[in-house]
């Protein structure tokens, strides 16, 4: 029998070899426990900002689409998030995540549409031109980053499916999958984690289906392989890591409204002048931006994005659609 | 062991030790290595060692009466006044790094959150503990006065655990808020039995004499 000559790097099966997320995941893992041993008791370890497949965009042509404002570091991007799947803490997502598997990965789409179906990731990747959008993130717990992601208007996939006169509202259907994630042992919520728009927000072309971030891949921990970007509410409403999208004629249920009525509504609009029961929400920390000594920034109507969507809200209560 | 403790060495090296989570803090700042955002992370780091150090407090009067460790008496002080070190520390951090110093919004927040107020009060309750920790304060008082005026340090366990209960309520993430419940239940409920067990038994024992 003939063996072949040894010619460098041979692998049989391409599906053995521990892609580059993985690895370099398992290796932030690892620094992360040194660091962690090293010195138990300063504040946690950074791990290493994890770096994909690269993914381009276009400069996108939406009006508002690309901010002034300088983008905050991959790194603080990839390491402060909130993603519960993989745990509460902010640090949590970036050390567990790599469990997760984003291929193969398919998003359904049900309810009021004519043509109802299931889209592989790679359809999606394929199905519009990436844009580049530089958006401003405001979370409702008073931070903000400004994000550099790479994807196209939700409005290109719900125009492909052609919603009925029936449909009134989106629903996203996010993965919930206790092998992969640690964090569903936890009750903080009812998983999976839901989340709606009305379907004239969804069709808006300022809402984002994102699969990148920084021109590549999105890392596990910011809501691979696709997610969701609305950049005029607060951060809970962007949905990671879908699985289903549902038209539906009735508001639906939300994972947070679900939880604590009282304290997140179905729109969650960034509003400087309707707080949090608990807290302001006037201002924000801008993630990165200067030292500990840095003032906050005032928060903006709809997160500064009111000359684009407040038409949306014309004749609303919105301190009672909160 | 209690020899070992009574060492002339073992108050600076404690002193030295309780000082280093506040250097390894420092060495965060100034190495840029306390995460995305520096500010949540040293005021709830500053909060963890406050409660530490109330546990540590607490634990010295049991442990020396499980032990027989004596000596660890000594050490009571100096963990009162790092736990109040800490709390100032915690509240200064706040007040500067989130608040900014604008007291207007300190008092509105104080107001909307009352999770800060429980923590405010605690902090505050320190202050006259702190205040009169020196010997020549014990005999101003009296040795009685002294010791009510002290058992303060109750109300704050109370209140602290409260208030990290309450901040941790919003994710509903209780783990680390039990593990802290459960040594400062214990170190109290210790005490209280210490209190009452006494009488019971002695009531116990005088009706056993009558029949």
């Amino acid at each position: 029998m003939l063996l072949p000559r040894h010619r460098g790097f041979v692998h049989p099966i391409a599906s053995d070899i521990t892609p580059r997320p993985v690895f370099e995941a398992r290796r932030a893992l690892t620094f992360a426990a040194l660091a962690g041993l090293a010195a138990p008791w300063s504040a946690r370890a950074q791990p290493a900002a994890v770096r994909g497949s690269p993914l381009a965009g276009t400069r996108s042509p939406v009006p508002g689409a690309v901010t002034m404002d300088k983008p905050t570091s991959l790194q603080d991007i990839s390491t402060y998030n909130n993603y519960y799947e993989f745990g509460t803490d902010k640090s949590d997502p970036a050390r567990e995540a790599h469990r997760l598997k984003t291929r193969p990965w398919t998003v359904m789409i049900e309810g009021e549409v004519r043509k109802p179906g299931t889209f592989g990731i790679d359809d999606l990747l394929r199905m519009s031109a990436m844009e580049e959008r530089i958006y401003r993130l405001r979370c409702v717990e008073g931070w903000s980053m400004v994000i550099p992601w790479v994807g196209w208007s939700l409005a290109e996939l719900i125009r492909r499916v052609e919603p009925t006169g029936n449909a009134k509202f989106v629903q996203f259907v996010t993965l919930a999958d206790p092998a992969q994630m640690p964090g569903l042992r936890s009750s903080v919520l009812d998983w999976p984690y839901l989340e709606g728009l009305r379907l004239d927000e969804a069709m808006h072309p300022l809402t984002l289906l994102a699969f990148g971030v920084y021109g590549q891949v999105l890392p596990n921990q910011n809501g691979a392989p696709v997610r969701l970007i609305v950049p005029w509410k607060y951060g809970f409403k962007s949905a990671k890591s879908i699985v289903k999208i549902r038209f539906v004629e009735q508001q639906p249920p939300t994972s947070w409204e679900l939880a604590a009525p009282q304290e997140y509504g179905f729109y969650s609009n960034v509003n400087p002048k309707v707080d949090h029961p608990r807290w302001s929400q006037a201002t924000e920390r801008r993630i990165g931006e200067g030292d500990l000594f840095a003032k906050k920034r005032p928060t903006l109507m709809f997160n500064g994005y009111e000359p684009q969507v407040g038409s949306l809200y014309a004749g609303m209560d919105l301190k009672k659609s909160f | 062991m209690s020899r070992l403790l009574l060492r002339p060495a073992v108050k600076p090296a404690v002193f030295v030790l309780a000082l280093l989570p506040f250097a390894l803090l420092v060495h965060g700042v100034l190495t840029r290595t306390l995460g995305a955002n520096p500010a949540e992370a040293l005021i709830r780091s500053l909060g963890d060692w406050t409660l530490r150090f109330l546990c540590l407090t607490l634990a010295v009067t049991p442990l020396r009466q499980w032990t027989g460790w004596h000596a660890l008496a000594r050490l009571r002080r100096m963990m009162g006044l790092y736990t109040f070190f800490y709390a100032a520390l915690h509240f200064l951090a706040y007040t500067w790094f989130d608040m900014g110093f604008e007291w207007g919004d300190i008092v509105r927040d104080i107001g909307k959150r009352p999770f800060i107020l429980v923590g405010t009060t605690a902090g505050l309750i320190l202050v006259p503990l702190a205040a009169t920790s020196f010997n020549a304060a014990i005999r101003r008082l009296g040795a009685a006065r002294w010791q009510l005026l002290h058992r303060g340090i109750y109300a704050v366990a109370g209140l602290a655990i409260l208030h990290f209960y309450w901040m941790r309520a919003a994710k509903h993430n209780f783990a680390e808020v039990a593990v802290y419940a459960a040594i400062l239940g214990v170190l109290l409920g210790w005490r209280i039995w210490k209190a009452l067990a006494p009488r019971y038994f002695m009531k116990l024992g005088s009706h056993n004499a009558k029949g």
